[in-house]
């Protein structure tokens, strides 16, 4: 069974996702409302990953070996300014677009694997991550028209 | 003859349930005057809160002497709030702006209209010129403007500029009440009437000081509370407030929870089936989700949280779960607060849930603090679009072009308005070249204060002020337009339960001093914007005609004006939706239950209220609302700021009864200056005592962003908790503690409240965090024996027996009052 290769991606999808909101949070403290949603919303995503990481180990025990190529790197650091926090937003989307996905793939999997634990849990995160990937794009259509067109 | 400096609320004159409040007539005329010489009366109503109590200005030989109360109003039947007794005074101030000013090196020097105007039409074209230059625009207005003149603004910045950049100070006070009630029920406008006071077996006051506030409700309240049957009262307030002392029980909760509190309520009601199973079934949309998020708040927990008695909260829900006819009312214990909007949605759920709403004494007043916050709303010159639409809704900006006749894609609609701290932030990054801020003073009600002089004297911002005196923010502006205020122009307004008013020019203004309305229209004159056609953008040219325009605009959407006319206005005010087929207004909203949740009809699609992320379109179709209000439920999570072992204290600032916003027109009237002439600084006793702080000690209170000195009193405030006032700025510092006229980015700023707030906001209003920072308290010297100058009436009244002299007016503020 190769649940566990998609539990360990999503968890450490969801961890990292946690670092880039605390790291994109703090460079751009002095955007309040960026600073302080990011605070919030990396915590989540650390419970995320608390909340996976027991399903991990269970279905560990009788998984083959990780395939290559599993694990991708969508953050390598922040940039600074309204354009940079743009794209640092932009990061954040793509994180959490690919956690959305896997707790689709992973809820789908619990069907099949008949796990209604597992199921609640991706039930309560993939509304959490949902709602992530909203507020990265409300924000973003906000800055966006200054960002590109106003400033200089 | 009474002083209502001393007895600010006035002899009571007690009523029963649905009977009628009996007329009592306020009203105080200077300088030897009596009513038999005054030559004219002109109608109008306040300006200096939100209450809209209609008045009439007395005049002799064309100045003005004095108020009365009207009578006949449905709103205060006669009575006068002392802001309103006294404060028109000012409007005679020696210091008021006669001539526009403009900046010449570090100096502002007198010039004509011209010249002033040039310079901005100058600034505005060059700005204008290239891709992009409607982003360099941004106006800050006021709560404090009259309807015509935010439509008009709303226009010139809409369809002329298309700058998204607009909003007012009323995103300090009443953005999260709008923002509750779309969220809630589809639209903004308050549901309930004022006469709901006189309905009510009980009163639920959420944060809201009202007898501070708006003294006038608070009198109708009062002559409840002491007629037979009087309704029961419940105050959630950290501070002992006058509402707190009367109220039969009274939450002192911890600043910052109150999401908490409203959580184990609402979950006590539903255990114990204080709600109203069928009204739930009919009329609301999330139930299930409420009963699930709020099952996790039981009252032992909220007690931690929130730091109070488990068994006053049990006393609060059943206050609350055995009323009939509830009335409620929110203010900026709730609104300035952490987690605003989604609290000030849980007040909406406990009326949802109860089925109070509707119907008379089932009332929710989501207050406003400004008086004229709702017109800003409504007309869109905050961050809203005209006629409470929906910037999501194509159609709904489509109609507006068309009623302007302008490009659709001139009007800002790709993103949700830009609301104030955002459009500071832009003009810190240096991307908002021009900003115009009309009829307030932003450099002393913004949260963080050294950030705000920061921004507003970068030499790169081109700064407009537009407004009555050289406040603190308009030394630092390039351009200062003398206008205008209350008495000298006419135009209308509408206060918190949807009444609106008119307010009559009754005197010319000082020297070249011009309506706000005039110099909008100058401005879009000069600067020659046209609609499609080639014509002229604004076909308005003064108040009549501009309350014409916006009865266009209205026509159709919830705030539909169409039937009220300057001259019924004139005979009393009339609440909306006023229209054909209701000639009379309308008393309360929502009566059959049916709310503007239609996804054709409704002002918002709606928002996650724990992160302010939009939801879709889509999303808000398929929640199938038809006409069925929303219950939103959102866990607690502790505010932005909370105490440290550095800062182990939590800061509240709020109002006296006797000043408004930033003192500019009370500071100026003698018998409100003398009665709260200083800043002061509360402090309970368990916390003076470890500090040796004692009445009347200078203290020094500190948060990481700043300092502010002032006089301890030594009172009712919860433990753990420090209040300062937030009226009081630097023009009028005695001695050294100020930066002396002239001075503008430098001197010493210790006097204002805001020196220590936080750069914070709510998600989804967007409202600052204004009632919760964290600081720490130093003595800094011994009173002499003085105590401080905080009231002795209102929040800071000291403990009885203290012995500190009460606060009175004297012959000077004798005021007759008059029964019927």
């Amino acid at each position: 069974m190769h649940l566990s290769h998609y539990l360990g991606l999503l968890h450490k999808a969801q961890a990292r996702l946690g670092d880039a909101f605390t790291e994109v949070g703090a460079a751009h403290r002095d955007e309040p409302d960026v600073f302080h949603t990011c605070g919030r919303l990396a915590a989540q995503c650390r419970e995320h990953a608390e909340k996976l990481a027991p399903f991990a180990r269970r279905y560990a025990e009788d998984a083959p070996a990780e395939p290559d190529r599993l694990h991708s790197e969508l953050f390598s650091g922040t940039r600074s300014g309204g354009l940079g926090l743009l794209r640092d937003l932009q990061d954040l989307y793509l994180m959490a677009a690919e956690c959305d996905i896997c707790w689709t793939v992973v809820g789908q999997a619990a069907y099949g694997a008949r796990d209604t634990d597992l199921l609640a849990v991706v039930k309560s995160c993939e509304q959490e991550t949902a709602i992530q990937l909203k507020w990265l794009r409300t924000r973003m259509k906000q800055a966006a028209p200054q960002a590109l067109v106003v400033a200089e | 003859m009474v002083d209502r400096i001393a007895d600010p609320w006035g002899p009571r004159t007690p009523y029963g349930p649905g009977d009628r409040w009996p007329v009592r007539v306020d009203s105080f005329l200077a300088d030897g005057h009596t009513e038999a010489d005054v030559q004219r009366w002109v109608p109008s109503a306040s300006i200096l809160h939100s209450n809209g109590d209609a008045m009439d200005i007395a005049v002799v030989d064309d100045r003005i002497v004095g108020v009365r109360g009207r009578a006949g109003d449905r709103i205060n039947h006669g009575r006068v709030d002392p802001k309103d007794l006294y404060g028109w005074q000012a409007n005679h101030s020696p210091d008021r702006l006669r001539r526009p000013l403009v900046r010449e090196g570090d100096r502002l020097v007198e010039t004509d209209w011209d010249t002033a105007m040039g310079r901005i039409v100058a600034r505005s074209k060059e700005l204008l010129d290239g891709p992009g230059g409607w982003g360099h625009f941004g106006f800050y207005t006021s709560g404090q403007l009259f309807l015509e003149e935010y439509y008009t603004l709303g226009v010139i910045g809409k369809a002329g500029l298309g700058t998204p950049h607009m909003d007012g100070n009323t995103r300090l006070c009443t953005a999260t009440a709008a923002a509750a009630l779309k969220a809630s029920f589809g639209t903004d406008g308050q549901p309930g009437s004022y006469t709901d006071v006189d309905h009510c077996d009980a009163i639920a006051l959420w944060g809201h000081n009202v007898a501070e506030t708006q003294t006038v409700l608070w009198m109708r309240m009062l002559d409840r509370r002491r007629g037979p049957n009087p309704p029961a009262m419940l105050a959630v307030d950290p501070r002992a407030t006058p509402v707190a002392r009367e109220a039969d029980v009274h939450l002192a909760l911890r600043n910052g929870t109150n999401l908490a509190l409203l959580n184990g309520l609402l979950r006590e009601l539903i255990r114990r089936g204080w709600y109203d199973e069928e009204y739930v079934r009919a009329h609301t949309v999330g139930f299930d989700e409420l009963c699930k998020v709020v099952e996790d708040y039981p009252v032992a927990k909220v007690a931690e949280i929130c730091d109070l008695p488990a068994r006053q909260i049990e006393q609060a829900a059943e206050l609350l779960g055995q009323s009939q006819r509830l009335l409620s009312t929110v203010l900026q214990g709730f609104y300035q607060s952490n987690q605003a909007t989604a609290a000030a949605c849980q007040v909406n759920n406990l009326h949802l849930i109860r089925g109070m709403i509707g119907r008379p004494g089932a009332g929710i007043y989501q207050m406003n603090g400004q008086p004229t916050a709702q017109n800003n709303r409504e007309c869109g010159a905050d961050g809203d679009l005209p006629g409470l639409r929906n910037w999501e809704n194509p159609e709904h900006v489509a109609e507006l072009a068309r009623l302007w006749n302008v490009e659709v894609d001139t009007i800002p609609h790709w993103a949700p308005p830009t609301h104030a701290m955002q459009i500071f932030r832009y003009a810190e990054q240096g991307s908002i070249k021009l900003l115009w801020i009309s009829a307030t003073n932003p450099a002393v009600s913004l949260p963080d204060l050294a950030r705000v002089r920061r921004i507003l004297t970068k030499p790169e911002l081109f700064l407009v002020v537009q407004d009555l005196f050289l406040t603190e923010t308009a030394e630092l502006a390039d351009v200062v337009l003398p206008a205008a205020t209350w008495g000298e122009k006419t135009g209308t307004f509408t206060s918190v339960d949807r009444t609106v008013h008119i307010s009559d020019k009754a005197v010319d203004p000082p020297g070249e001093a011009r309506p706000d309305l005039d110099i909008f229209l100058d401005y879009a004159r000069r600067m020659d914007f046209r609609d499609s056609d080639g014509a002229p953008l604004i076909k308005w040219s003064d108040p009549e005609s501009a309350f014409e325009a916006w009865q266009e605009c209205s026509r159709g959407r919830p705030c539909d004006y169409t039937a009220i006319t300057y001259e019924r206005l004139r005979a009393g005010g009339i609440q909306w939706p006023c229209t054909e087929e209701r000639p009379d207004g309308t008393e309360r909203l929502y009566t059959d239950g049916v709310f503007n949740t239609d996804p054709d009809y409704c002002e918002s699609y709606g928002h996650d209220l724990a992160t302010g992320a939009e939801l879709l379109p889509d999303e808000y179709r398929a929640k199938e609302p038809r006409g069925r209000a929303f219950l939103h439920a959102t866990p607690y999570q502790p505010s932005p700021e909370v105490p440290s072992d550095d800062y182990p204290l939590l800061l509240t600032t709020g109002r006296t009864v006797y000043q408004f916003h930033t003192r500019t027109k009370t500071g100026r009237a003698p018998q409100l200056a003398h009665a709260a002439p200083e800043a002061w600084v509360e402090l309970s006793p368990a916390d003076a005592g470890p500090l040796g702080v004692g009445e009347g000690d200078l203290v020094r209170v500190e948060s990481p962003r700043g300092a502010v000195r002032a006089r301890a009193r030594i009172c009712g405030v919860r433990p753990g908790v420090v209040f300062l006032p937030f009226h009081y700025g630097y023009w009028d510092a005695a001695g050294p503690a100020g930066p002396g006229p002239g001075a503008a980015g430098g001197g010493r700023h210790d006097r204002a409240a805001n020196e220590l707030t936080v750069t914070a906001w709510d998600p989804v209003s967007k409202q600052p965090i204004f009632k919760v920072a964290a600081v720490r308290v130093v003595k800094e010297a011994d009173s002499g024996g003085r105590p401080s100058p905080a009231p002795t009436v209102g929040g800071s009244a000291p403990p009885e027996g203290s012995g500190i002299p009460a606060t009175v007016g004297g012959p000077a503020a004798e005021a007759p009052s008059r029964g019927e």
